[in-house]
């Protein structure tokens, strides 16, 4: 048999980048970085259990840089991953799927998920808990 | 009459019957998850300060330790049921495969496991 080339049907690059994919694409990588953060929580529960010793071990990590923009980050997933998540279930018992609707649940998503993060960051800064 | 070939039956090919099982799992805790992340978020950030004092006299309220519980077990679950979808999506050999969702399996497991023993510890014994 020869081998000729046949037609394929059209890889991902040659769709356009848009928001929906965006967001369904973001949606997915909050979801693994919650999951590490399943992980920290677990660390940090231990920790607790394990007495005041302990716990200030995992204090001094959290509050590290690294530690920080960690938290940081889970903030954001946890509520971007909400949000979406609620868009979401809004889709599934068949709501907001007209084309207007899905750019603007999206647009809010992600700007209720930046303005959340920031709230929460200024409140914990302000109690002076950083 | 079956229209599937006999080589379909012997492989195990065709519907598993338990299609919609992993979808609706899914959904269902994250219903769940909405009020639970919720009260731990707005719980963490209410707190007057989190140095260990604090955080473990909240955490040996029945009604904290309760939701804490659930709130790790669902976590657990629901990032279980995410994460398997990511691995049977992207990892397409068949060993590897198989070897990472049971390997995710047995962590979350662990991790919900640990994380659930150190709540109950620290709401039914004084602290160490």
């Amino acid at each position: 048999m020869t081998s000729r080339t046949r037609p394929l049907s059209p890889h991902l690059g040659i769709y356009r980048w848009q928001i929906g994919n965006t967001l369904s694409i973001l949606h997915r990588i909050t979801g693994l970085a919650l999951g590490l953060g399943l992980l920290a929580l677990t660390f940090w529960l231990v920790s607790l259990a394990g007495g005041e010793e302990s716990y200030r071990t995992a204090a001094r990590c959290f509050a590290s840089p690294v530690g920080l923009v960690c938290l940081f980050g889970w903030t954001f997933s946890f509520l971007y991953h909400l949000f979406n998540g609620i868009r979401h279930l809004c889709w599934d018992v068949g709501l907001g799927f007209e084309r207007t609707q899905r750019h603007a649940s999206g647009w809010l998503a992600v700007l209720a998920a930046v303005c959340a993060t920031l709230a929460a960051w200024v409140l914990l800064w302000q109690g002076g808990r950083l | 009459m079956s229209l599937r070939s006999p080589l379909g039956r012997v492989l195990g090919l065709g519907s598993a019957k338990d299609g919609t099982a992993h979808w609706w799992a899914q959904r269902v805790s994250a219903v769940a998850l909405i009020p639970l992340t919720l009260w731990f978020f707005w719980s963490l950030l209410l707190l007057p300060t989190l140095d260990y004092a604090t955080v473990q006299t909240w955490l040996s309220v029945p009604l904290s330790a309760f939701l804490a519980v659930l709130l790790v077990a669902v976590t657990a679950y629901h990032s279980y049921l995410g994460t398997n979808v990511v691995v049977e999506d992207y990892v397409h050999a068949h060993a590897a495969k198989l070897f990472l969702m049971l390997l995710l399996r047995f962590l979350y497991v662990l991790c919900g496991g640990a994380g659930i023993f150190a709540i109950l510890r620290i709401a039914l014994l004084p602290s160490p």
